[in-house]
């Protein structure tokens, strides 16, 4: 039989706020000590109380904005409750019924077609502690509990059940992730876990209104993850479906390592969480002044900017999506353009998803790692630099070297005597040497064979270690050979 | 050496000419802490040592002339409320050993006025109780007979003032907690307006109900302690930004033109009949003191018993899911992390604490949730509705504070439903969020009345009037237990 693929996505997102969610420590808990970054609220000690961070709720705000939902004008915050040591206060502080966003969508693209993926909502909440798990050697095991993390803002963005393939899904993901950096809400790193995703998916038999038990997948740690444990999903319930075995309503995680998902937890022992109004918050109002207000501190998003790069530096669509959906990316090409007048902003991107691109994907790192060893001026004086003093090939290779030393390319070039011989005198005694002591070609080239003047250019590169001006050793070549000709003929 | 019976207000007067020093004071209230707490059990805690530092300290302000009414007043604090380096027990086994490692917004407050802390009141665990039996440590005894309960939950704190260990306390009032042991123990007892004083550092019990307030002697000494506490606190985001009056300015002798509204629902069946003509001659008095009063009706108060056994269990059944043994207090090391989590709540929590957080998790269960969490908070609204009404036509409502007068250790120890019975008179009040105090209203057989007044949202001085031009005309909160 045939199915329809049905996938939705929840994402959580930590926010780039100063302070956590409810008190007023430092979120800037990346390399600190564990435990440090800690106070009465986020340990959830006896008689605190949570006081709700402005500048996340302004970022869940622009976030709800630019994925076009409603903004509720009366929300709130609820307790959801459930016992694990990660959970300070035994409840987190998150949103039920009335989150801050309702009801948006945002355009992905999948094979030239445009497609609009709802968002059911996105709403507030605070993240929890990080278990370190440990064991004595040869003895028990522990758990260690870092509440760094405790309190931390969380946004969700729960979307529709609208995506029909895995790839779908993947390209939803960028583009969420993308929207989030434009924003600047949230870095959208989901190696490092502040870009989280969860999976829903089941089938739609053809002809059926009615869709197999959904299940969620979890421990999805990588875009990629979320692409092969979607095709693995899809697989299996279809195998499933098709051998008339059971399909349940479960939450399955994804082993990474071995490419496939196992059973968590079936429902029958799904949480109850006994949501329930916050009762140390009052209710959120927010304003219409208060919305459009927000509305106006929003940036230029992904698809205003690529449509701007098309207009403004005359890109083909395909490059100007490439370019703008990483904002770092954009931000690089667009400083690069600035810097290299010279040059064509069409050439800029070519090597960016060309050259650069591959770099990036080699090396594991991203734009800004590869801004580190070369910056936008510095990529535009090397492709300045292939326009004449060195060849293409040997500016891929000086790129190479410029990430991996940092150095500019006129440094490189100079340093290996890259530059091109240009000059006739100096090319002069090699060009004889090669005719001299490749007779046969010399004999091919007479005899009418035109090709073989390209192996003695290749013979001149060779000699020069790629520096002489293949146009100038091919000219000089002609010349010789017609002189040499010539002379034969008189004979 | 026997009890310095000063009020607060006479004995700032004394400090202030110099006539006593707080340390004087504090070492007297020190030393009848020695004599009769064998006999009445009411402190967690004794503060011996950091109180008579505090004292110095006080008295070198006053020295410099410095300082304010609380200056160098001994107060024991309820043992609910985060005392920083000092432990926080809430009469619990789960918490018998902590420390916070800070102060409640109370107690910050406190020691800026100068004050001295003698010592941590004991209580019904986590504030759960009428009596003080639901205490983890021990049974506090009331002053006034020793084989009779102080009320509760803020029964330590009530016993403190009224056995004259400390000169004023602070307890919380989530039903009744501090109202009734101020009835029961013949002293003055406010629950502010919810949102009138900042719950940061409370350990909470039922968030949109407790309230911290004042345990006097009289009238003049809660006014006082109001002004020192009050306020708004940003890191209580239910506490409101209304302006904080000198309560005490509204003190007056006289009750002319005040409209008081006796809503008889709370004249019920069970009140004891020597409470009843307690009341009747109460209320004859404040007549007599020009007020007008009429009957009026609250048809809602019969459901407030059954809302707040809804409301306060399901708030108190998240409050107190952090004791779990992980980060502080009392911890069980089982075999595995659920069994160490679980057998930390079976052995750390007494009998009435499991049974609310029972009532509180079935409450906001799924398929239950309608029919009681949200059922119960529409409810909740008729009925501060109807007070919002009542306080168009009134200044002021009068009740008992209790049907009863104290009853014996024991005799409802075994009898939830009886126990909850006792706070019938004081639990619409935190349903509604309306300001409250308790007064001493006279005596059946040595036994002590209180005379409830109920006020509008942030009128405590209407209600402080009332209370005090009462006072002023009676001799009550003048007569002290032989202890």
């Amino acid at each position: 039989m045939n199915y329809q693929t049905i996938i939705g996505l929840e994402v959580h997102a930590q926010l780039l706020t100063k302070s956590k969610m409810y008190c007023g420590c430092s979120t800037d808990y990346a390399n600190a000590p564990p435990n440090t970054h800690v106070c009465p609220v986020c340990l959830g000690m006896p008689g605190v109380l949570p006081v709700i961070n402005r500048q996340a709720v302004e970022f869940t705000m622009m976030t709800a904005l630019a994925l076009k939902c409603t903004i509720s004008e009366f929300t709130k915050f609820d307790r959801k409750n459930y016992a694990y040591p990660d959970l300070m206060k035994g409840y987190q502080i998150s949103q039920y019924d009335m989150p801050i966003g309702l009801g948006g969508y945002l355009n992905i693209d999948v094979d030239e077609q445009r497609k609009k993926i709802g968002i059911t909502r996105v709403h507030l909440e605070e993240d929890v502690s990080k278990l370190l798990h440990r064991a004595v050697p040869g003895g028990e095991d522990y758990s260690l509990v870092d509440v760094n993390r405790s309190g931390c803002p969380l946004m969700e963005v729960v979307g529709e059940p609208d995506l029909r393939s895995p790839e779908e899904a993947r390209q939803y993901l960028i583009k969420l992730r993308s929207i989030l950096q434009y924003l600047g809400v949230s870095t959208g790193n989901m190696e490092e876990g502040s870009f989280r995703c969860d999976a829903n998916i089941s089938l739609l038999p053809e002809g059926s209104q009615k869709f197999t038990p959904k299940v969620e997948v979890k421990n999805l740690n990588s875009f990629k993850a979320v692409y092969l444990a979607m095709e693995y999903e899809a697989k299996r319930q279809r195998k499933a479906a098709d051998e008339g075995e059971k399909l349940v309503q479960e939450t399955r995680g994804w082993l990474d390592e071995k490419g496939k998902t196992v059973s968590q937890r079936s429902k029958e022992y799904a949480h109850d969480y006994r949501y329930f109004p916050e009762p140390d918050l009052p209710p959120l109002v927010i304003s219409l002044e208060q919305v459009e207000a927000v509305r106006k501190k929003l940036p230029e998003l992904p698809e205003a900017r690529r449509d701007r790069f098309m207009t403004q530096y005359d890109l083909p669509l395909y490059d100007a999506g490439l370019l703008t959906s990483s904002k770092a990316m954009a931000e690089y090409f667009e400083e690069g353009v600035r810097a290299g007048k010279e040059v064509a902003p069409k050439e800029i991107g070519n090597w960016l998803l060309g050259e650069v691109s591959r770099i990036i994907n080699a090396g594991n790192i991203d734009i800004d790692g590869f801004r580190k060893q070369v910056s936008p001026p510095a990529l535009t004086g090397l492709i300045l630099s292939a326009h004449g003093a060195i060849s293409t090939a040997m500016a891929k290779s000086v790129l190479e070297e410029m990430f991996n030393t940092g150095k500019n390319a006129a440094a490189i070039i100079k340093e290996r005597g890259l530059s091109q011989i240009s000059d006739t005198s100096e090319l002069e005694k090699i060009v004889a040497e090669v005719i001299h002591s490749n007779t046969q070609a010399m004999a091919d080239y007479r005899a009418g064979k035109e090709t073989a003047i390209k192996f003695l250019v290749g013979q001149v590169m060779k000699a020069t270690k790629g520096r002489a001006n293949p146009q100038l050793v091919n000219e000089m070549l002609k010349q010789k050979l017609a002189e040499a000709s010539n002379q034969a003929g008189g004979e | 050496m026997t009890r310095m019976q000063y009020t607060i207000h006479e004995a700032h007067q004394l400090l202030k000419a110099k006539k006593l020093s707080s340390v004087e004071l504090t070492q007297a209230c020190l030393e009848r802490i020695r004599q009769i707490e064998p006999k009445v059990k009411a402190l967690v805690t004794v503060t011996d040592k950091p109180a008579l530092e505090q004292a110095q300290q006080a008295d070198k302000l006053i020295a410099e002339g410095k300082g304010g009414p609380l200056t160098g007043i001994p107060l024991a604090i309820k043992d609910v409320i985060c005392t920083k380096g000092v432990r926080t027990t809430c009469s619990s086994k789960m918490l018998e050993n902590f420390v916070p490692p800070y102060n409640a917004a109370v107690m910050e407050k406190l020691n800026a006025a100068g004050a001295v802390m003698v010592g941590k009141a004991n209580m019904d665990e986590f504030a759960m109780g009428s009596s003080t039996e639901n205490s983890a440590l021990f049974t506090t005894h009331n002053p006034w007979d020793l084989e009779r309960v102080p009320g509760g939950s803020s029964g330590g704190s009530a016993v403190a003032v009224a056995a004259g260990e400390a000169l004023g306390a602070l307890g919380s009032d989530t039903g009744g907690s501090i109202r009734q042991p101020a009835g029961f123990c013949s002293v003055v007892g406010l629950k502010p307006t919810y949102g009138r004083v900042s719950r940061y550092g409370l350990v909470a019990f039922a968030s949109s109900l407790d309230q911290i307030g004042p345990l006097t002697q009289d009238v003049t000494d809660c006014a006082l302690m109001l002004n020192a506490i009050a306020g708004q606190d940003k890191r209580d985001s239910t506490s409101i930004p209304e302006i904080v009056p000198d309560y005490t300015q509204s003190l007056k002798p006289d009750l002319k033109g005040m409209r008081i509204g006796v809503p008889k629902e709370y004249y019920v069946e069970g009140m004891q009949t020597g409470v009843s003509a307690a009341m009747k001659a109460a209320l004859h008095k404040l007549e007599e003191l020009g007020a007008k009063l009429e009957e009026t009706s609250l048809p809602h108060t019969g459901y407030s018993l059954a809302v707040y056994y809804i409301i306060a269990p399901s708030e108190a059944s998240a409050n107190l899911a952090r004791y779990d043994g992980v980060k502080y207090g009392y911890s069980y090391a089982g075999d595995t992390m659920w069994e160490s989590m679980e057998k930390t709540r079976e052995n750390g929590f007494g009998p009435e604490v499991k049974r609310r957080i029972m009532l509180g998790t079935y409450a906001l269960s799924a398929g239950y949730y309608d029919a009681w969490y949200v059922k119960a908070q529409k409810v909740r609204t008729l009925i501060r509705r109807e007070f919002d009404a009542a306080f168009e036509k009134y200044d002021a409502l009068v009740t008992p504070t209790s049907p009863t007068v104290p009853f014996k250790i024991g005799e409802r120890a075994d009898d939830p439903l009886a126990m909850y019975l006792s706070d019938v008179c004081t639990l619409p009040i935190n349903i509604a969020g309306v300001p409250a105090v308790s007064i001493p209203a006279g005596f059946v057989d040595g036994l002590p009345v209180g005379m409830q007044i109920i006020g509008k949202h942030f009128k405590e001085e209407t209600i402080l009037r009332v209370a005090y031009a009462y006072e002023q005309a009676t001799e009550w909160h003048k007569k002290k237990p032989n202890v």
